[in-house]
């Protein structure tokens, strides 16, 4: 039973007035929202609304694209994430990302999850190695799937199994915030299932923010939702009030399938 | 207001809207009806409003079932969530209105001697009153407007008050004359119908207000 | 009329319908023409190959008894097969060979002895030394006049008498594993392949240390870190079009720069390889850019969400998926490097070399040029010496190939 309290503590994430171009292409338009720690946030809005934008800048994603230009800040608890003198290698370790189309590594299912601890140096040695990848694993549902196939290729495994592979892979790294684009676009309803209701799992261990083209989903899943609108953010606030009873009227077309 | 992407949508909510003005209007009819048949002491035209009471109830069913269809195929959000909830209620609310009609139209053989009655000149109005209240609220349904139910929401007083009055006087009747107390009692279970009529009539108000804005009205 | 209910069974539709099919019949047996004329063009290479060849791998040899008990031959006393040679030959032993094939066959045929005949004897002898009490038959190599008479062609004068020993079952064709351990020579009865078989390994070796990794950097640097500029696009169209370069034109730079640089390693394979590797360098880039591009961004996304530094993404996860593709290239460009003659004749990599080379800096000659030089001789004792050379130079690549394409399906690994 999901219950939306207010928040005991400090936002994990916050930012203020961010906008990001591609060259002279505003996406997103001058964003300021608080992501808290104990819930999961969900971005709902049309497509190209910028929310999947918005989301990779929370990690620096968008810095692989050469066009791409962040202005306004971003904290993470606290610091700023481009300006300050935080390494990036080290934002991405505690800013986790699991992508719309599952993609683990042509490698065992082992080195999949194996891998982010190692290249951290989070492990000291094959038997704690294996011990983080079957925490990982059991932590992501997905250890007595694939206990006795460690070996086996990663691609190997179905869609729902092998999204719930790449969280695994991500919460190996000991993460404290996860960005999830639409992580159940490409799958089927009982793969979709499985994996909202490992995101409730893990709602309060780590700050969850996920971008979904459903509005039933981000309804189940996430306890605040934010609405983006041709790159601003329109509205956000507690989901049941969103959906019962949203302020904007923009909001509420988008929501009751009167948008365009 | 904008039409849903989906005009199947639209076409559902309309027929929903549709079932419960059509009820609002039997309702209505019942409580007039019955009313015209007490004061006039016509048992047929009673009889006929016992009889049409089933139709509400056929309507009802409808209602209910449109309601959950809609809420399975469409997971309506937002007002759209808000209307369908506040239809499946009022559609609830209408057929007891009208079960209430119902049994007021029964009691209409029941009374005798009734030019002597003077509360009997009393009741009519209270159900003009009451008959007033859903009318008008049903008259901001069709019209999702919240002011206008908010309105007949502060007439319940009246209605109240008609009550109270009507069952003083009545009760002081019937310890005068002892003769007339069966058709005095009915007397009284009719204001009583009536009473609760307004009182489903501010229901039907608080739905509408909640459908059209998204709270309850002040004051619940 | 009425109007068909459905367009799609109409008789015009049908017969539309039917030309399409015979059209695709038509392109299928086109596609298994074009199939079929290759591997009949292929097979029949193979086949005059083979059977040119094959001769090649054979010598004529000459079955003589040498009674030692009459010749007074010491082996000295733990010495190795140089050592023994260089004592026999003191003694005479070259002699008693002669006199041997003279005693048996005449003096004609005592002529017609191979020049180093008596090495062969001389090698038993000292492995063998117990076979100096008694008498023992060698099968030594005959002269290459003896040679062609037996094939028919040559000297008429020589011809009966090698009619005569081959009647008598002492003059035959018989195969020669020789040929895979000797070097050049100008006797094609003496000539092996061995010299420039080396020299084709050591100059492949220098061209691939080279030009893989020269390569592929350059096709990670064009790929993952170099940005898009006016710089970048005239690099590609520079190496694109080196590609296309007639290789005579590396035969001249290696001239020009390499040859003023190190004057003295003419004919080495360190030029060879140096001025291959400029030639198939481009080969190379062009496949690496092409697999690179090919590994799909949610790879890179993955591995970079994870924190992964840049280099760790391009070493841990794009090289590995790109390597099948960067291999392929390998294979093509190194093939053409096998098989190039005329960059190697301009460096000079043409001279006759008896011996092979023990190191890089050694003057050597590779196989295709090692084939060309041996074409242009008059002897025609060197005809299917040619074709046995081709014959080895195909095996060769064979082999080069299939260690490539055993490597790329190793690393093959579907995403």
């Amino acid at each position: 039973m999901v219950t939306d309290e207010t928040p005991a503590s400090a936002p994990k994430m916050s930012t203020r007035d961010v906008s990001v171009f591609y060259g002279d292409k505003m996406a997103v338009d001058s964003v300021t929202i608080d992501i808290p720690q104990e819930f999961v946030t969900a971005f709902i809005g049309p497509s190209g609304c910028g929310k999947s934008t918005f989301l990779r800048a929370l990690n620096r994603m968008n810095d692989t694209i050469a066009s791409a230009r962040v202005e306004g800040t971003i904290e993470l608890d606290g610091e700023d994430i481009y300006r300050s003198k935080m390494d990036v290698v080290q934002l991405r370790a505690r800013v986790g990302m699991v992508f719309q189309k599952p993609n683990p590594f042509p490698k065992s299912i082992f080195e999949n999850v194996a891998y982010g601890p190692r290249i951290h140096g989070l492990a000291d040695g094959k038997a704690e190695l294996e011990t983080v990848v079957e925490k990982s694993l059991r932590r992501a549902g997905l250890w007595d799937e694939v206990k006795d196939r460690l070996s086996e290729s990663g691609t190997a495994l179905s869609g729902g199994q092998q999204q719930r592979l790449c969280i695994a892979r991500a919460i190996a790294v000991q993460p404290e915030v996860i960005l999830m684009d639409e992580p159940c676009s490409a799958l089927d309803p009982i793969a979709t299932a499985k994996i909202e209701e490992l995101i409730d799992e893990l709602r309060g261990r780590y700050a969850i923010v996920i971008v979904t083209h459903s509005m039933q989903q981000a309804a189940r899943v996430s306890q605040r939702t934010a609405f983006f609108h041709l790159g601003k953010m329109v509205e956000y606030g507690e989901t049941s009030d969103i959906f019962t009873n949203p302020r904007e009227e923009r909001t509420k077309d988008y929501i009751t399938g009167r948008y365009g | 207001m904008v039409e849903h992407t989906v005009k199947a949508f639209d076409e559902d909510i309309t027929r929903l809207r549709g079932l419960i003005a059509e009820m609002g209007g039997l309702a209505e009819l019942a409580i007039e009806e019955a009313m015209q048949a007490l004061v006039s002491g016509d048992e047929v035209l009673g009889n006929e409003v016992v009889a049409r009471d089933r139709k509400l109830d056929v309507l009802e069913s409808e209602v209910d079932a449109m309601a959950v269809r809609t809420l399975a195929l469409r997971a309506p959000m937002a007002d759209d969530l808000r209307e369908i909830v506040a239809a499946l209620k009022i559609g609830g609310i209408l057929e007891r209105v009208g079960d209430y009609a119902k049994n007021i139209a029964k009691r209409v053989n029941r009374i005798e001697g009734r030019s002597r009655f003077e509360p009997l000149t009393l009741i009519p109005a209270m159900g003009e009153l009451a008959a007033g209240m859903i009318h008008d609220v049903l008259t901001a349904y069709a019209a999702r407007d919240p002011e206008l139910a908010r309105e007949v929401i502060e007439r319940d007083e009246k209605v109240d008050a008609f009550y109270d009055s009507i069952f003083r006087n009545l009760v002081s009747f019937m310890v005068e004359n002892p003769a007339t107390i069966s058709s005095a009692a009915h007397l009284l279970f009719i204001a009583r119908n009536l009473e609760r009529i307004g009182d489903h009539a501010t229901n039907i108000a608080e739905m509408v207000h909640y459908s059209a804005v998204g709270t309850y009205p002040p004051d619940r | 009329m009425s109007e068909p209910l459905n367009p799609t069974r109409t008789p015009a539709f049908e017969a539309q319908l039917r030309k399409r099919y015979a059209a695709e019949r038509r392109f299928r047996l086109a596609g298994l023409g074009a199939i079929l004329f290759s591997v009949a063009v292929l097979a029949f290479l193979l086949v005059t190959m083979t059977f040119n060849g094959i001769g090649g791998f054979q010598r004529a040899t000459l079955t003589v008894p040498v009674d030692f008990t009459v010749a007074a031959l010491t082996v000295p006393e733990g010495s190795d097969t140089a050592a023994a040679t260089r004592a026999l030959e003191a003694q005479g032993l070259p002699q008693v060979v002669r006199f041997s094939a003279e005693e048996a066959f005449g003096d004609d045929a005592g002529a017609e002895l191979g020049a180093d005949a008596w090495r062969i004897v001389a090698a038993e002898l000292a492995a063998n030394p117990e076979l100096l009490s008694g008498e023992h038959e060698f099968a030594l190599p005959a002269s290459e006049d003896l040679a062609s008479a037996l094939a028919g062609d040559g000297q008429a004068h020589l011809q009966p008498l090698a009619r005569r020993l081959a009647a008598e079952g002492k003059l035959a064709n018989t195969f020669d594993p020789g040929f895979m351990t000797r070097s050049d020579a100008t006797d094609p009865q003496q000539v092996g392949i061995w010299g420039a078989l080396k020299g084709s390994m050591l100059t492949m070796l220098v061209t691939l240390a080279l030009a893989f990794p020269i390569g592929v950097l350059a096709a990670l640097y064009l790929e993952e870190y170099a940005p898009r500029s006016r710089w970048t696009d005239l690099i590609e169209v520079s190496i694109n079009n080196l590609a296309a370069v007639p290789s005579i034109i590396f035969g001249l730079l290696g001239l020009a720069v390499f040859l003023t640089l190190f004057p003295n390693l003419r004919s080495a394979p360190l030029i060879g390889g140096m001025t291959l590797a400029l030639m198939t360098m481009p080969v190379i880039v062009i496949a690496g850019r092409n697999a690179i591009k090919a590994v799909p961004p949610s790879i890179r996304d993955g591995a970079m969400a994870l924190g992964a530094s840049p280099i760790q993404v391009v070493f841990h996860h794009v090289l590995p998926l790109a390597l099948p593709g960067i291999l392929t290239g390998t294979i093509i460009g190194m093939a053409r490097a096998l098989g190039e003659t005329a960059p190697l004749l301009m460096i000079g990599m043409r001279a006759f070399v008896a011996t092979p080379p023990d190191g890089f800096t050694d003057p050597a000659t590779v196989l295709p040029v090692q084939i060309f030089l041996w074409s242009d001789e008059i002897d025609r004792g060197f005809v299917e010496r040619t074709s046995a050379a081709i014959i080895v130079l195909l095996l060769f690549l064979l082999l080069m190939n299939g260690l490539a394409i055993y490597l790329r399906n190793r690393f093959e690994k579907t995403w």
